[in-house]
């Protein structure tokens, strides 16, 4: 999937060719820690400044996006539904851990679209493309 | 100094700044009350952006800052109304901050 970002027109310090801005691991489930919520406001706000940003999902942090969960049942704000809204902050890459879904024996079948389901080598691949990386 | 909204002689709580602090007790009529205390009026157009915020905000659980709106907007109106200067010159002191405030969401975590 390729798509033409407004930050690779910006001048860079490194090669712009192969770099691909930031890299956000999630790494927890959802609404156990703030960590899931957290992940998303910072990417959200790489989003709002035109930064390039790819979301990975691996271990436990893979049940963030399995679908018919609620939030608000708990009494927490329910950031899942916000995941829909990612094509506004220009968030495109958003990848899963195929052996994390086999462990834990979920489907391949999440609550947004354009999800890419990798294996643990292509997943290893996928993450050195970028500059940073954030675990949460 | 807290700003206090009033509306048909109760109370409504807000924060700080007028935002609600519940979005459920939003309607019509309240973001009128709101708009004045502010010495703002609201056009159609106005409204447009306002009821688009809140739609936005019901639907992804979170407010729109400028980038997103904008992004957002140019789906649903096309082009002509998708540009920041178009929302700023609606809503000059940004338009995030303005609409989401009178469609009694929280004021965007992530602001311009």
């Amino acid at each position: 999937m390729t798509s033409i970002m407004q930050s690779e027109t910006q001048p860079q310090l490194t090669d712009a060719s192969t770099a691909l801005g930031v890299a956000i691991i999630n790494s927890k489930a959802p609404f156990s820690s703030n960590a899931g919520k957290d992940a998303l406001d910072v990417a959200l706000l790489f989003g709002s400044f035109e930064q390039k940003v790819s979301l990975f999902f691996q271990g436990d942090g893979v049940y963030q996006l399995i679908a018919n969960q609620d939030g608000s049942l708990l009494a927490i704000k329910d950031y899942l539904k916000t995941f829909s809204a990612f094509e506004f902050y220009d968030i495109e890459d958003v990848y899963v851990c195929q052996q994390s879904l086999i462990e834990r024996q979920l489907s391949k079948t999440f609550h947004i679209d354009n999800v890419q389901v990798l294996t643990n080598k292509a997943f290893a691949v996928a993450l050195s493309k970028h500059k940073h990386v954030l675990r949460f | 100094m807290a700003v206090v909204l009033t509306f048909e002689g109760s109370i409504v709580a807000t924060d700080k700044q007028g935002y609600l602090l519940d979005h459920t007790l939003w309607h019509k009529e309240l973001a009128l009350v709101m708009a004045k205390q502010d010495d703002f009026e609201l056009s159609d157009a106005h409204w447009e952006v306002i009821n688009f915020v809140r739609q936005f905000y019901l639907t992804y659980n979170t407010s729109p800052a400028i980038r997103a709106l904008t992004k957002a907007m140019k789906a649903e109106f096309g082009e002509a109304k998708a540009s920041s200067r178009y929302l700023y010159k609606l809503f000059p002191e940004g338009p995030a901050k303005q609409a989401t405030k009178y469609a009694g969401l929280p004021k965007p975590a992530r602001c311009i």
